[in-house]
């Protein structure tokens, strides 16, 4: 039975891109098969931070078209052969994806795979609600400051009112993926804290993935975190969250400011 | 002055978790009402023009959205002579003109 999860923010720039990615890897290391589609039509970039950017042949208007068939689109990742990607184009707009070709793609998908992780361009238009439209759960990707809680408390409510599941009445999960957590300007109080997001958000923390250099630099070499540098605490973070949407219970470690002894005696001003 | 400066920046974080409170709340119960001051006004305008002769655009109708109240203000210009002429009775049942 595949799941169709759909990595939304509204706001552009929070990592929605390098989640999808993150998340695919690590749900692909526990032995699921996944496939993560590209819905940024026109900006494709997901193919760029799987390295796969060479590859890239035919892509998911070219499916959706009729122009290639579905096995033709598909990227299998070198490093890990469960792991697929379907490109978005990069040379046409988003008003080449139609509602039943989509929907006929994602039906496909759904025999393949056991994960359809799509990655919504930013935005609540029509490229973002057909990436959303088929989802069975969603991961809200927020980063912890007020432009982009706004934008994801706007997303929820569309999940709620325009995806497929909402219209037939049933259900939604949404999970709140907090990135580009610094822990240590959370504790000043410079910085909104994971209890503010989750108060005012009120749907459940799937994880908290701190600022970190780690996720730049796998960007850099095109490299999903969770394949690159599994030991890193941004990676653990996406372990983490990938088990818990495949239904774990875990408790969520918020990322704790290390402070030396020379930080505690000098306090706030020292760490500043 | 140094001091007052450090605790205000120290503490933005509350700042932003209450305005996005208040401004939530907001945009969540007006979600698909954007046009909500505009059906309030053309109702507030039939209901008065019912009783006194009144012009469109004297109307002003502003939300102000804070926390814990919100005010609604509805500002209604009457000329002196309609008011005169409704506080002396004249009948309910006649129509009232509306200019505009």
């Amino acid at each position: 039975m595949a799941t169709v999860i759909v990595v939304t923010s509204g706001k552009g720039g929070v990592g929605k891109t390098t989640s999808t990615a993150a998340l695919g890897g690590a749900l692909a290391q526990s032995g699921q098969n996944v496939v993560v589609v590209d819905f940024d039509v026109g900006l494709r970039n997901l193919d760029l931070v799987m390295g796969a950017e060479r590859r890239v042949v035919f892509d998911l208007i070219n499916v959706v078209q009729g122009d290639a068939k579905l096995p033709q689109a598909l990227i299998r990742d070198k490093r890990i052969d469960t792991l697929s990607l379907l490109p978005a184009s990069q040379t046409r707009d988003k008003d080449a994806l139609t509602a039943e070709g989509v929907a006929r793609v994602i039906g496909e998908l759904r025999e393949k795979f056991d994960w359809i992780i799509c990655d919504s361009p930013a935005g609540i238009e029509r490229g973002a609600t057909l990436a959303m439209y088929h989802a069975d759960a969603a991961v809200v990707v927020t980063n912890p400051e007020v432009s982009s809680v706004r934008d994801s408390d706007r997303i929820i409510g569309m999940l709620d009112s325009k995806t497929a599941r909402a219209e037939r009445g049933e259900h939604i999960a949404k999970h709140l993926l907090l990135t580009r957590y610094d822990p240590a300007r959370a504790t000043r109080g410079e910085m909104l804290k994971t209890d503010d997001v989750l108060e005012i958000l009120s749907i459940p923390l799937l994880g908290i993935i701190p600022e970190s250099e780690d996720v730049l630099r796998s960007s850099n070499l095109g490299t999903p975190v969770t394949l690159g540098n599994p030991n890193s605490p941004a990676a653990k973070s996406y372990f983490e969250a990938a088990r818990r949407l495949r239904g774990e219970t875990l408790v969520v470690s918020i990322p704790a400011e290390r402070k030396g002894f020379m930080g505690r005696l000098f306090g706030r001003r020292a760490v500043a | 002055m140094n001091l007052m400066g450090l605790f205000r920046r120290r503490n933005s974080a509350p700042v932003a978790r209450e305005r996005l409170q208040v401004l939530l709340a907001h945009e969540r119960a007006f979600v698909g009402q954007s046009d909500l001051l505009a059906v309030l006004q053309e109702e507030i305008i039939a209901v008065i023009a019912k009783h006194v002769s009144i012009e469109r655009d004297r109307v002003q109708i502003k939300l102000d959205r804070g926390d814990p109240i919100s005010t609604l203000e509805i500002d209604v210009e009457v000329p002196s002579a309609a008011a005169a002429a409704a506080l002396r009775g004249r009948p309910a049942a006649r129509p009232a003109m509306v200019s505009g």
